[in-house]
């Protein structure tokens, strides 16, 4: 796998300069930073550096005070949400955020909302492939569901909506080891099944261990970049966030 | 009074319980659907109650036949519904959810006056549906338009059930209620849920107005009492829950008879305001309230 290959082709997704505020706290300020098509990308950051804002704006849940977002080509800094969802941008919120008194078949059905019936049912399918918990609890409200099999959940109904660009916001939170394992083993899956990935994380020694890139996240501000192995080797990283 | 008048009594205080119970739940499912879209109580309630008889009443003088006169009632309070949606509300959407409820209180004022110019003060009786010969059952007597609110009301019940059950706008609306971030994240416009929740419950509202009205009469002003009542009734059964609304209405309004019949009539419209003191003490989630298959 290639590191982001520069100005080769248009990049998947492409974020120059976005600013976006939380109340009126300035949450993110002059981010630019670029996933390419096929690459597993890292965003790593301390509590509070503006992760998760960065991802609710990529989806159209927060609005964008200033720069742009592009996505395939085409601009969405101001599209609403679901025609992100349409264009293949499809996200696994922090906390999970299933529909927990509905059934988990509901849930992924939700999922692909914007889809046909006929791919809604595929989907289900792929995604009790992926996840098989998912298929013996089928008829089970979502909110019963342990933390690990919420975040399968979760992650199975962000894909029902086919994606090209997955944004995950801390997959690994709460869940113990080996379901951490679990988890980022099957990010790894979906990359090779050629789904794009923007991987926000705390757990920042997993998630460079899998990524093809790199961000650092700051205070609102992108204050590091560069391949994941790179980033495991820089000083600073191994010692705000890897604890070495 | 011998035991069979015992009974009859009963049954006519029954009767009259079913139907203002009915009515009720009505009421009280327009707020669960607009407080489960949008977290918002909604005070307009009642005036799309007194749209539903005050434009019907008018309609039905002004040449129209019955059913066509109530067909454009309802109409009338889905156009505003959907008014205090699109003018009022969806600009505020992002303000906390106490300035969206003060938002309602303004548009249920302001549909208030509209109607205290165009219909005037008095008060107006609606013709019942198919006559008033009432039915005798049991000794007691049963009006038409009672099995009407009654049957209506089951029927509208029904349809709403396989709407948000069966139906793919309708899980979505639910799913939207259960989580607002995840719903957005799969694609649902949260923005047209409001508008259909805001539609649907003026729809409601006037069928409520529409069928109470040759019973109880209706004025430019009955939204109030009636909306308050839905209101209690919703509480009552757990705001959010459809099972718990029709359940609330129906409790309601047969608290309200017995004690109309067995105590007295003056403490009639005491009842909602003591019942709803009794909810928020000792079951402040009300009666289906629990939202407990959220696991954190």
């Amino acid at each position: 796998m290639s590191a982001q290959p520069e100005n080769v082709v248009a990049p998947l997704l492409e974020v120059a300069g976005l600013g976006a505020q939380y109340g009126r706290i300035r949450a993110l300020e002059g981010v630019s930073l670029r996933v390419a098509e096929g690459a597993l990308v890292a965003l790593i950051g301390a509590n509070g550096a503006g992760k998760t804002t960065l991802l609710r704006t990529l989806s159209g849940v927060r609005p964008a005070m200033e720069g742009t977002i592009r996505f395939g080509g085409a601009d969405i800094t101001r599209a609403p949400s679901q025609a992100r969802v349409r264009a293949g941008l499809s996200q696994v919120p922090e906390g999970r955020q299933v529909f927990g008194p509905m059934s988990v078949e509901d849930n992924l059905r939700l999922g692909g909302y914007l889809r046909s019936k006929a791919d809604v049912t595929r989907g289900i399918e792929h995604a009790c492939e992926l996840f098989p918990v998912l298929r013996d609890k089928r008829r089970e409200a979502a909110g019963m569901l342990s933390g690990g099999q919420q975040q399968m959940l979760a992650i199975g109904r962000a894909l029902m909506s086919a994606p090209k660009l997955l944004l995950l916001d801390e997959p690994s939170m709460g869940l113990a080891p080996k379901l951490v394992e679990e988890v980022f083993g099957t990010i790894e899956r979906l990359r090779r099944e050629g789904v794009s990935v923007l991987l926000v994380e705390q757990n920042a020694t997993a998630a460079l261990a899998i990524a093809d890139y790199g961000y650092v996240l700051e205070t609102g501000r992108i204050v590091l970049e560069g391949s994941g192995a790179q980033l495991r080797e820089d000083a600073q990283v191994r010692e705000a966030y890897l604890g070495l | 009074m011998t035991r069979s008048e015992y009974v009859a009594e009963f049954l006519q205080f029954l009767f009259s319980g079913l139907t203002s119970g009915s009515i009720y739940a009505l009421a009280a499912l327009g707020f669960a659907i607009i407080f489960n879209a949008s977290g918002v109580i909604n005070f307009a309630q009642g005036e799309f109650i007194m749209l539903g008889g005050m434009v019907s009443v008018f309609l039905a003088a002004a040449g129209l036949a019955l059913p066509l006169a109530i067909l454009g009632a309802v109409l009338v309070a889905v156009v505003a519904g959907v008014l205090i949606d699109k003018v009022a509300i969806e600009p505020a959407r992002d303000a906390e959810v106490v300035t969206l409820i003060i938002i309602t209180i303004g548009a249920s004022i302001l549909i208030q006056g509209l109607a205290q110019v165009i219909f005037g003060k008095g008060q107006h009786a609606l013709q019942p549906f198919s006559g008033d010969t009432p039915l005798a059952i049991g000794g007691a007597s049963l009006l038409p338009q009672s099995l009407w609110v009654m049957a209506v009301s089951a029927l509208v019940v029904v349809v709403l059930w396989v709407f948000f059950n069966r139906t793919r706008f309708g899980k979505a609306m639910l799913a939207s209620s259960y989580n607002r971030l995840g719903a957005q994240l799969v694609g649902i416009d949260t923005r047209r849920v409001w508008l259909v929740a805001f539609a649907l419950s003026g729809a409601l509202g006037a069928i409520a107005g529409a069928l109470a009205a040759p019973i109880t009469m209706t004025s430019y002003d009955a939204g109030l009492m009636l909306g308050l009542k839905g209101f209690v009734a919703a509480t009552l059964g757990g705001l959010g829950s459809g099972a718990g609304a029709v359940a609330g209405g129906l409790i309601l309004g047969l608290a309200e008879a017995m004690t109309a019949g067995y105590i007295s009539s003056a403490y009639k419209d005491a009842v909602p305001f003591v019942l709803i003191l009794l909810v928020l003490f000792f079951l402040p989630r009300g009666i289906f309230g629990s939202r407990a298959v959220d696991r954190v």
